[in-house]
């Protein structure tokens, strides 16, 4: 039987790191996943809207957040 | 209902403080629970003067609410000029020892003075900054008002009052001796009350956000909480000697503990000084630039890869110690990769400006957000240098370290902050401009100079100084004594000093500037404006 820290150690050099590499890759593939360019250029001109006041009603979409902007 | 019970702890509290204080086994520790004592009785007739009065809170819900951020802007000014003093001072005590007053031995000689003037900096000054900014841009970029009622002012001179709490410890000689980590149990339990509190408003001013995505400086003020909660109280794990004394003996021992300290001392400067400070460049960049980030999809992975390397980082604080070989191995290969995301923020913050380069002309406020990002790069560079072993043997110890923390700290965290600063004084007490931009730019050149002079300087003394530690002569003597380096590195610490004047000049110029605007500033014309055509 082997004491804690050692188990701990050997799952946290392997297995552990494994996960939090594997988690890492996902991460950022999902990051540069084609169609996101819409979403993140959307999300990109948040600063940009609402400098004065909250919004009064929720935002039906990213899509249509800046059609909701010019409307106001 | 709820102001009842507010009552009942607020005079519980009172009660128990003055128990604690009467039963007090140290002078710190009862002077903190007098401290205690006054403010729960002062809150408690405050609170008992506005109990059942009415509050139109649909009426508010339409409005962001800015009062503590105003207050914090102000803190965060004053904060800055205070915990810069204490800077310059003990700069001064450095080069000549006689500013050790002999009448003031044990309250304001260096050793008292320093931990004073690091938490003044980075937990008042930057803490505060960080507070007052978070309350900004959360709204802002969520369209919401802040969640939980009053938990803002809470939050705030809830940390107000855990600074307070702090800096007379450590005056006093109150500290449990763990770096950037010096206050007692009970300040620290306080901490935790208030960090939660924050953790909480963040959480549900998020939750209630109009907008469907989370704006990634929110990500990065979001991890400065999370992370900062878990350091802390990872960190300050601790058996309190007795129940009415201020003293607490470390839960862990040995290399342990020493680990466990620099887990904490580097994700403080990860967390608390880096990404915290990067969800302001995240905001206020593209803001005072009026254009948007230069590519959102860097800036999400510049967040993961920041999040999953720097926790690792910390055991570049203890090589050749009796740290294992492979944690120390660990830190110092996570912190040599750490160099690319921040580079990728880097790069990210300074092409924000791409077709805008013109506007550094102009805006001084923009040039000194650039300058911030530029001393990003530089520290962020340094530091994984000097975390290489090799490097580390000559560096470590010496003043080198010490320029490279102020790099940091002044030319990244001090001049985004500066920005942040005179962006948001005439946005929230609606005026059209800042009083004077002229004065502006004399602060930025004075901070850039003062910089330039305090990184230099500790360069020259530092490697100076590691190189006559390690310096021995045919036999394998050493040829320096310890006070022979000291003798020589008085003039880098005079010419460190005369920096560090510099900077707390520039200061108090914005401290000027900031007063000015909000007294004297034209008020904008209407505040109502119309959203442009786009």
């Amino acid at each position: 039987m082997e004491d804690t820290y050692t188990i701990m150690r050997v799952f946290a050099g392997s297995w552990g790191l494994v996960f939090m590499f594997l988690v890492f890759v996902v991460v950022i593939l999902f990051t540069l996943r084609p169609g996101s360019r819409r979403v993140h250029q959307d999300t990109a001109n948040i600063p940009f809207r609402h400098d004065d006041k909250p919004a009064r009603a929720p935002l039906p979409g990213a899509q249509d957040a800046h059609l909701t902007e010019a409307r106001q | 209902m709820l102001d009842y019970v507010k009552l009942l702890i607020l005079g519980l509290v009172a009660v128990l403080a003055a128990i604690a204080a009467s039963y007090a086994r140290d002078m710190i520790y009862m002077i903190h629970m007098i401290l205690v004592m006054v403010t729960a009785a002062g809150l408690f007739l405050w609170q008992l003067r506005r109990t059942d009065e009415p509050v139109p809170a649909a009426v508010l819900e339409a409005e962001y609410m800015d009062g503590p951020v105003r207050v914090g802007v102000a803190l965060t000014a004053f904060w800055g000029v205070v915990g810069f003093l204490v800077g310059v001072f003990i700069a001064f005590q450095l080069a000549f020892p006689e500013l050790n007053f002999e009448w003031a031995q044990g309250y304001l000689n260096f050793g008292r003075l320093r931990p004073l003037h690091t938490s003044a900096v980075i937990f008042a000054f930057g803490g505060t900054g960080l507070l007052a900014s978070s309350f900004y841009v959360v709204q802002r970029t969520s369209a919401a008002r802040l969640w939980g009622g009053g938990l803002a002012w809470f939050v705030l001179w809830g940390y107000q009052f855990f600074i307070l709490l702090a800096a007379t410890a450590y005056v006093l000689g109150g500290t449990q001796g763990r770096e950037y980590a010096e206050p007692e149990w009970y300040i620290d339990l306080w901490l935790t009350i208030v960090w939660v509190a924050y953790l909480l408003l963040f959480l549900g001013t998020l939750l209630k956000r109009k907008e469907p995505h989370i704006y990634v400086a929110n990500w990065f003020y979001l991890s400065f909480i999370v992370t900062v909660a878990m350091l802390h109280v990872v960190n300050n794990l601790a058996v309190p000697v007795s129940i009415f004394g201020s003293r607490s003996v470390s839960l862990m021992s040995g290399v342990q503990d020493a680990m466990t300290q620099w887990w904490y001392g580097h994700n403080a400067v990860g967390f608390f000084l880096t990404a915290g400070f990067l969800g302001m460049m995240y905001y206020f960049i593209p803001k005072q630039a009026e254009r948007p980030v230069y590519s959102y999809k860097l800036s999400i992975i510049h967040f993961w890869a920041l999040i999953f390397l720097y926790i690792w980082a910390g055991p570049h604080h203890l090589h050749y110690t009796a740290l294992p070989d492979w944690a120390s191995t660990l830190g110092m290969v996570f912190s040599v990769v750490l160099w690319m995301p921040s580079w990728g923020g880097m790069i990210n913050g300074l092409m924000t400006l791409s077709g805008a380069w013109d506007k550094l002309r102009t805006d001084p406020i923009l040039r000194m957000m650039v300058t911030s990002v530029a001393f990003y790069g530089m520290s962020t560079f340094e530091g994984p240098m000097m975390s290489i072993r090799a490097v580390n043997s000559l560096s470590h110890y010496t003043d080198w370290t010490i320029g490279h923390v102020h790099s940091g700290a002044l030319g990244w965290n001090g001049m985004i902050t500066f920005g942040m600063l005179y962006y948001l004084v005439p946005k929230l007490w609606g005026k059209e401009r800042l009083y004077s931009l002229r004065m502006v730019s004399w602060h930025y050149w004075l901070a850039t100079i003062g910089i330039v002079l305090y990184a230099a300087s500790m360069w020259v003394t530092g490697i100076m100084e590691g190189l006559m530690w390690r310096e021995v002569d045919a036999q394998g003597f050493l040829v320096n004594s310890f006070a022979d380096t000291v003798a020589a590195k008085f003039p880098m610490y005079v010419v460190r000093g005369l920096g560090g004047t510099m900077f707390l000049g520039g200061a108090l110029i914005m401290s000027y500037n900031l007063w000015m605007t909000v007294r004297k500033g034209a008020a904008k014309a209407d505040t109502t404006v119309a959203a442009p055509a786009e």
